[in-house]
């Protein structure tokens, strides 16, 4: 048993050797041989040139050398698709054969190889499989067709093997229900609207039957799909809760965390004041305990799970305090886990034990551990009152150690300690100061500039302390820079008598001498300020400010809903939904829980959802924290002042002005489309206020308005649909956005109505598109001038351009957005109509059309109806065209009219189009034809979007 | 599911590396070399996101096993697996070292085609692995048709664990109660807190397909017995020899996948197939009613800048005819220390200067004794401002009874198809007790 020789390289001619041995009489050198191959191709050497050889090799009755053939063929096949096909006449022998082990063999093995002529091989093969009379080549045959499945699903289709699987759910095996289950599960995946894992009563039932028979991994298999369930009524999940539960006693922790699942999703249709409802929490907190026990991989993904429980749930786990302790040997992101479940437990019964904890803590060795810690202990300050003084004496004391990153973190807490209970601990003012010169971090420098601005008139050296940071201005961070500009004009409206000079310093720093644009304007709002109207700076400058809130990094409730969803799984992992990491359509749909408001009513919900059609598919918030999607946005994240006062709220005047403006730039636009369409554009785009389907049949009795004029090349206002809310209010802390598209005058437009919901002022607005189909991306900045009051609303264009990067959307015509306030950045997902991409000079040459139009092979053409249109084919035209969709040519066949179009798109792809009008009949076809054969859809839609309007 | 699994070197060369799924290519085996293996930065993460491609790891000695997926997997039955894996691997050839991995790579392909198949996880319990896989490779070719379906039968059957056809001429079974117990303690002697997490290994070596049904004195089911009227006997099973209690509170347990789990959350009895050989039947954590076998009581005085007097006494809180073992108590020392006399009655001290602590250990101490330390510790002068923080004393000992106060009241076995009773089965019960982390503050 020496394998290992077979990793030492004879260099030279090795292929050449190896092509000898191969094709040797003797088994065993043959053998020996493969065996060479495959630790070659582990090391990652190219050993595919030996691919004939290899499979010659593979007709033999010694099963190992057979695997190995087959391991190879696995590797290589792809890069050898015709070679691969001599494989084929074995496998389909193999799959006859009396040995069940080497049935499974080789119906295992051929789905593994991705190459579509095999595949057409494999069929019959599979299907008989499937019926096998022999368990274990049944349960190999159920993961195979999901394995073809992924190769072609169409063929899975069309051959039946989708039934067959759900035959499986009833199969006698256990481990074969499991399989099928599994491979159910991940095709229903890529169909989300399929009803593919048809959930019943009595397929809920076989499969909890089988999941008290079958292996661990099984169980994890069938809990996870159960997760996906949703129950007629709260007596079936309780059934189904009663019979998942015993899964929580198992030693496999994966199982015990997708019982977990289950149970918390099914709980919440639970009504709270039944009995079984309080025993099901009881039971939940010994098993998730025990979790902690597991090795520490395990018990990292249990934590970070039970980290998104304990937000949802706090009642479980609220006695377990002490669980969570760390200790002195867990790895160390076992130790960061635990100390943020600490936090999120602590309450007034257990701070002194939680205190005591985290200073034992902060004098660890982990620099990110103490760091935490330290936070942590200002986070206790902060959510338990009660606690708030030990908290600040513990702080002071960890200062004293002067341990100089024990010291920096201890300066910013204590920041927000002062910020949450104002005029309460200004005392410890004294023992800050003597560590400022320690301070080497841009936050904590910032934190005690703040500190030293907020409380100068106590501060007897105060002018001394921030002159002595003035000194290096431009070396320090925009952060500090900024601080230390507010901090002085503070300083200044405080004690102006000796701090002129001082301020006039900090000034011209900050306007004359800086290239940043946040710095510099700051450094005049508060020059003007100050030389106009000292007591307006005051009141602005030394505004009351809010309280910070308790709980900073909660998960917000949308993702949290969808992460229970996914307990155990990497999204729970990361806190992040998987459509963040996962690429293409798999996994993205957003599962949410189902509420326990009413039986009646959460049977209804899905079909409401589904009667929604494609085309009008509601927008999709995208809940996510600031570093999901990290390539989305480029921009500065983090709001300027985290510490200093917001902005001050406008005045009436300058709201008008921007009312003003808004009103101006549409009228100048809509005049750019010269006389009477201005009209059009005007109301084309309803402002939100005004109830959509009144907007609607005003802007098409308009359009019919034009079409009496026919008039060819007169350019009107592309269809804009009515605004529909982008963005709820819930979802974006009161900020909601409700927004259409437009193309006026060859400009591509976002058209959006802003309306603060929340109760305190917004501003520092910006917008940013992530990568999408066709380079959208805004021309220039989010244009909000004024600051937005609460229960104000604004309307807001923003012109586009197509020059931004590109990567392709699932659907097409998905965009990406994410808008920041001062509260934070939001992110939300809308569908624009094609149409907006139809460029002016669409209009193609009537040769070239017809050349173009054979030239494109036919399988790139699809055709779609149009129900229910009851336009003549001229005012179809003239309405189309105002759409950039231009008409060539027109030809009547026996009563039908037939339109040849072409448009183009801004990316330079011609579409061809066939529109069919037969008189009397409502029903239009179209045909298209495209080098891009995926943006047809999207144009179909958008077809009947300008038609029908 | 998952996409590929890698193994690697401490180097980060590939040892193993197989590919279930399209979407992962050559190129993630290099990713985790160099964003892992190679990092610059110690990896803070057993989950790594590289990519859009997410690496989950494990190490064992110089070995990284590192799963490989694109999708949103079930991320503890990922590490479930690659435990399972060593698991497996072990039992096929010992050690994970990059010795054994590539002398028996073919045969870990060869497993890994079998117990992962299109990433999802199948059968991979040794006992019916090795029917089949074995190192000389397939016996296919030998076995007749019969061998062949009882192959995969077991393989996919309700009890994928055990093998038919098992014989002994001697049926035996070994039992261990293995127990760990935690304490951390006051100087003032308080409880802060104490828990017990503990095993029960098996080692079992029966004929056929035994039917086992396992008691211990768990609180619910002796009250439940208690309602019917018929009491156990208290002094019939005295194997743990702490104190006399009947019952115990067991927080939480789990078991091996061969108990009934059903069973046991309708009836509370556990009742299995064990698997052949060693496995872990169960584990389980108490904290109510520890027997703490032992306690310790400092006794830490300042004498002025330079001196520190230490007393430690240790009493043993245990039956006088029970025997611990292997004790050790760490008595840690301020930095500043420049010299330390010990005297001691029982045992040996010794001042390790290189862990800043006194190491006291006594090879045996029977129950209710008592033993002492007393220490006198120079002080180097300093300047430091900051107070030492006096960590805590930490002890290690083995005890022979179960500080949980768990009893085995049987274990029976039938067997109905082969002539052997439960009488005939010659059965072995342990108990232990070690110390998990048995600290008090001084």
């Amino acid at each position: 048993m020496t394998d290992s020789k077979y990793f030492t390289t004879t260099k030279k001619g090795e292929i050449f050797e190896l092509k000898a041995e191969l094709n040797s009489d003797k088994k065993e050198k043959k053998k020996e041989a493969v065996k060479k191959v495959i630790a070659s191709m582990t090391v990652g050497k190219d050993v595919s040139a030996l691919f004939p050889d290899v499979v010659n090799c593979m007709q033999t009755d010694n099963l190992e050398l057979k695997k190995l053939v087959y391991l190879y063929l696995m590797n290589y096949a792809k890069s050898q698709p015709d070679m691969a096909i001599m494989a084929v006449n074995t496998f389909v022998k193999d799959c006859e054969d009396p040995n069940p082990l080497i049935r499974a063999l080789a119906v295992r093995t051929m789905g593994c190889i991705r190459v579509d002529k095999i595949t057409e091989y494999l069929c019959e093969p599979l299907r008989k499989c499937l019926k096998d009379e022999d368990p274990y080549v049944r349960k190999t045959a159920a993961v195979c067709v999901a394995k073809l499945h992924d190769i072609n699903a169409q063929l899975v289709e069309d051959q039946g093997f989708l039934d067959t699987l759900k035959d499986l759910i009833s199969d006698s095996n256990p481990m074969v229900v499991a399989n099928a289950v599994a491979a159910l599960s991940e095709i229903a995946e890529s169909h989300p609207n399929s009803n593919l894992l048809d959930l019943n009563p009595q397929t809920i039932n076989k499969l909890l039957t089988a999941l008290n028979e079958c292996t661990e991994w099984g169980q994890i298999f069938i809990l996870d799909c159960l997760a996906n369930y949703t129950p007629r009524d709260d007596r079936e999940s309780q059934s189904i809760c009663e019979r998942v539960t015993p899964r929580l006693s198992h030693a496999n922790s994966a199982v015990v965390l997708s019982a977990v699942k289950v149970l918390m999703k099914f709980m919440e249709m639970l009504p709270k004041d039944l009995d079984y409802y309080g025993t099901l929490l009881k039971k939940l907190a010994p098993p998730l305990v025990t979790l902690l026990s597991a090795e520490p991989e395990l018990q990292y993904v249990a934590l970070r799970n039970i980290n998104l429980i304990v937000q949802r749930r706090p009642e479980i786990l609220k006695h377990e305090m002490k669980v969570f302790f760390v200790k002195y040997n867990d790895p160390i992101y076992v130790k960061l886990e635990k100390l943020d479940i600490m936090i999120r437990l602590a309450s007034q019964a257990n701070i002194a034990q939680v205190l005591a904890e985290l200073k034992e803590y902060a004098t660890e060795v982990d620099v990110d551990f103490v760091r935490k810690a330290v936070r942590a202990i200002g986070r206790c300050a902060i959510k338990v009152e009660q606690s708030a003084e030990r908290c600040v004496s513990t702080l002071l004391d960890l200062i004293q150690t002067k341990v100089n990153y024990v010291v920096q973190e201890a300066i910013v807490v204590i920041k927000d300690i002062f910020r949450k209970y104002p005029n309460k601990y200004e005392s410890v003012i004294g023992t800050l100061c003597e560590n400022l010169d320690s301070l080497d971090e841009p936050e904590a420098r910032a934190a005690m500039i703040w500190i030293v601005g907020e409380y100068a008139e106590r501060i007897d050296n105060a002018d001394e302390l921030l002159e002595s940071f003035l000194e290096g201005f431009h070396d320090e961070s925009t952060q500090v820079q900024l601080q230390l500009l507010t901090a002085i004009v503070k300083l200044f409206l405080k004690k102006p008598t000796e701090t002129q000079e001082l301020v006039q310093q900090v000034l011209s720093l900050a306007t004359q001498d800086s290239d940043n644009p946040d710095l510099r304007d700051r450094g005049y709002i508060y020059w003007r300020l100050l030389s106009t109207d000292p007591v307006a700076a005051k009141e602005v400058v030394l505004a009351e400010k809010p309280l910070i809130s308790e709980e900073t990094d909660l998960i917000e409730p949308t993702l949290l809903e969808e992460l229970i969803c996914h307990i155990g799984t990497l999204a729970s992992v990361y806190h992040k939904p998987p459509s963040a990491f996962v690429e293409g359509s798999r996994g993205v749909q957003h599962k949410r829980l189902a509420g326990s408001a009413g039986s009646g009513e959460s049977v209804e919900s899905p079909d409401a959802g589904s009667a929604a059609g494609a085309s009008e598919a509601p927008p999709a918030v995208i809940p996510s924290q600031g570093d999901l999607l990290g390539d989305l946005l480029n921009l500065d994240l983090t709001p300027p002042t985290t510490a200093g006062p917001p902005p001050p709220p406008s005045s009436g005047m300058q709201m008008g002005a921007m009312d003003l403006l808004g009103g101006g730039l549409d009228s100048l636009l809509g005049g750019d489309l010269g006389g009477s369409p201005a009209m059009g554009a005007g109301f084309a785009a309803p402002p939100a206020a005004m109830p959509a389907s009144f907007s609607a049949p005003v802007s098409s009795g308009l359009d019919d308005l034009f079409d009496l004029g026919g008039g060819v090349g007169m350019p009107m206002g592309a269809y804009s649909p009515p605004k529909t809310v982008w963005l709820p209010a819930m979802k974006a802390k009161g900020l909601e956005i409700s927004g259409t598209f437009a193309r006026r005058a060859g400009v591509i437009q976002m058209e959006m109505t802003l309306t603060n919901k929340a109760m305190s002022v917004m501003t520092d607005f910006a917008i940013q598109f992530n990568r999408n189909s066709f380079g959208l991306a805004p021309a220039g900045p989010l244009q909000v001038l004024s600051p937005l009051s609460p229960n104000q609303s604004i309307e807001v264009t923003l012109p586009l351009n197509t020059v931004g990067p590109v990567m392709k959307m699932d659907p097409l015509n998905n965009l990406q957005v994410a808008v920041k306030n001062n509260i934070d950045v939001f992110y939300f997902s809308c569908q624009y109509p094609i149409s907006m991409l139809f460029v002016e000079d669409g209009k193609m040459e009537r040769q070239v059309f017809l050349a173009t139009w054979k030239d494109i092979p036919n399988d790139n053409e699809s055709q779609f109806q149009i129900k229910d249109c009851h336009l003549s084919s001229d005012a179809s035209s003239s309405k189309l065209q105002g759409s950039n969709i231009f008409t060539i040519a027109k030809r009547t066949v026996e009563g039908q009219d037939m339109l040849y179009q072409s448009m183009k798109l801004t990316n330079g792809i011609w579409l061809l189009a066939e529109l069919r009008v037969q008189t009397g009949n409502p029903n239009y076809t179209v045909c298209l034809k495209c080098r891009a054969p995926e943006v047809s859809q999207c144009v179909f839609q958008s077809y009947e979007a300008v038609l029908k309007n | 599911m998952i996409g590929g699994l890698f193994i690697y070197n401490h180097k980060g060369e590939v040892l193993i590396s197989r590919v279930y799924r399209d979407d992962i290519g050559r190129n993630a085996v290099d990713a985790f070399r160099v964003n892992v293996i190679h990092a610059r930065q110690q990896v803070r993460s057993p989950v790594t996101n590289i990519a859009r491609t997410s690496f989950f790891h494990v190490k064992r000695s110089n070995i990284w096993l590192a799963a490989v997926t694109k999708q949103n997997v079930n991320a503890a039955m990922v590490f479930e697996f690659l435990y399972k894996m060593c698991d497996v691997m072990t039992a096929y050839f010992g050690k994970i070292s990059e010795e054994n991995i590539k002398n028996n790579f073919v045969l870990i392909y060869e497993l890994l085609d079998e117990i992962l198949d299109f990433g999802y996880p199948q059968n991979s319990e040794t006992g019916a692995l090795k029917t089949f896989i074995t190192q000389q490779g397939i016996k296919g070719q030998v076995k007749t048709k019969e061998e062949q379906s009882q192959i995969t039968s077991q393989v996919t059957g309700q009890i994928g664990w055990r093998r038919e056809g098992i014989k002994y001429r001697r049926n035996e079974l070994f039992l261990d109660v293995l127990e760990s117990v935690n304490l951390l303690m006051s100087p003032q002697g308080q409880v802060l807190s104490a828990h017990v997490s503990g095993r029960v290994v098996m080692k079992s070596y029966l004929s056929g397909m035994p039917e086992c049904k396992f008691g211990m004195n768990d609180k619910i089911v002796i009250d439940k017995q208690g309602k019917g009227g018929a009491s156990d006997d208290p002094g019939k099973s005295d194997l743990g020899g702490g104190s006399g209690k009947q019952s115990i509170a067991i927080d939480d347990c789990t078991f091996h996948q061969c108990v009934r789990l059903s069973k046991f959350d309708s009836e509370r009895s556990i009742s299995f197939i064990p698997p052949d050989g060693e496995y872990e039947l169960m584990r389980y954590r108490t904290t109510k009613d520890i027997i703490l076998p032992f306690r310790v009581i400092p006794l830490v005085r300042e004498v002025g800048r330079t001196k520190l007097e230490v007393k430690v006494v240790i009493k043993s809180n245990f039956k006088p005819s029970l025997l611990a073992q292997k004790i050790e108590v760490r008595i840690p020392t301020p930095l500043n220390t420049s010299g330390v006399q010990v005297i001691c009655m029982k045992g040996k001290a010794k001042y390790k200067a290189s862990e800043n602590a006194i190491v006291w250990k006594i090879k045996r101490m029977a129950g209710m004794k008592e033993s002492q330390i007393s220490a006198e510790i120079e002080l180097l002068p300093t300047n430091d401002k900051k107070k030492w923080a006096r960590p805590p004393i930490s002890m290690n000992f083995e005890v022979p009874f179960a500080p949980s106060g768990l009893k085995v009241r049987y274990l029976k076995v039938f067997e109905s198809k082969l002539n052997y009773s439960d009488h005939d089965v010659i059965k072995w019960v342990r108990y232990i007790g070690r110390s998990g982390i048995y600290e008090t503050r001084c």
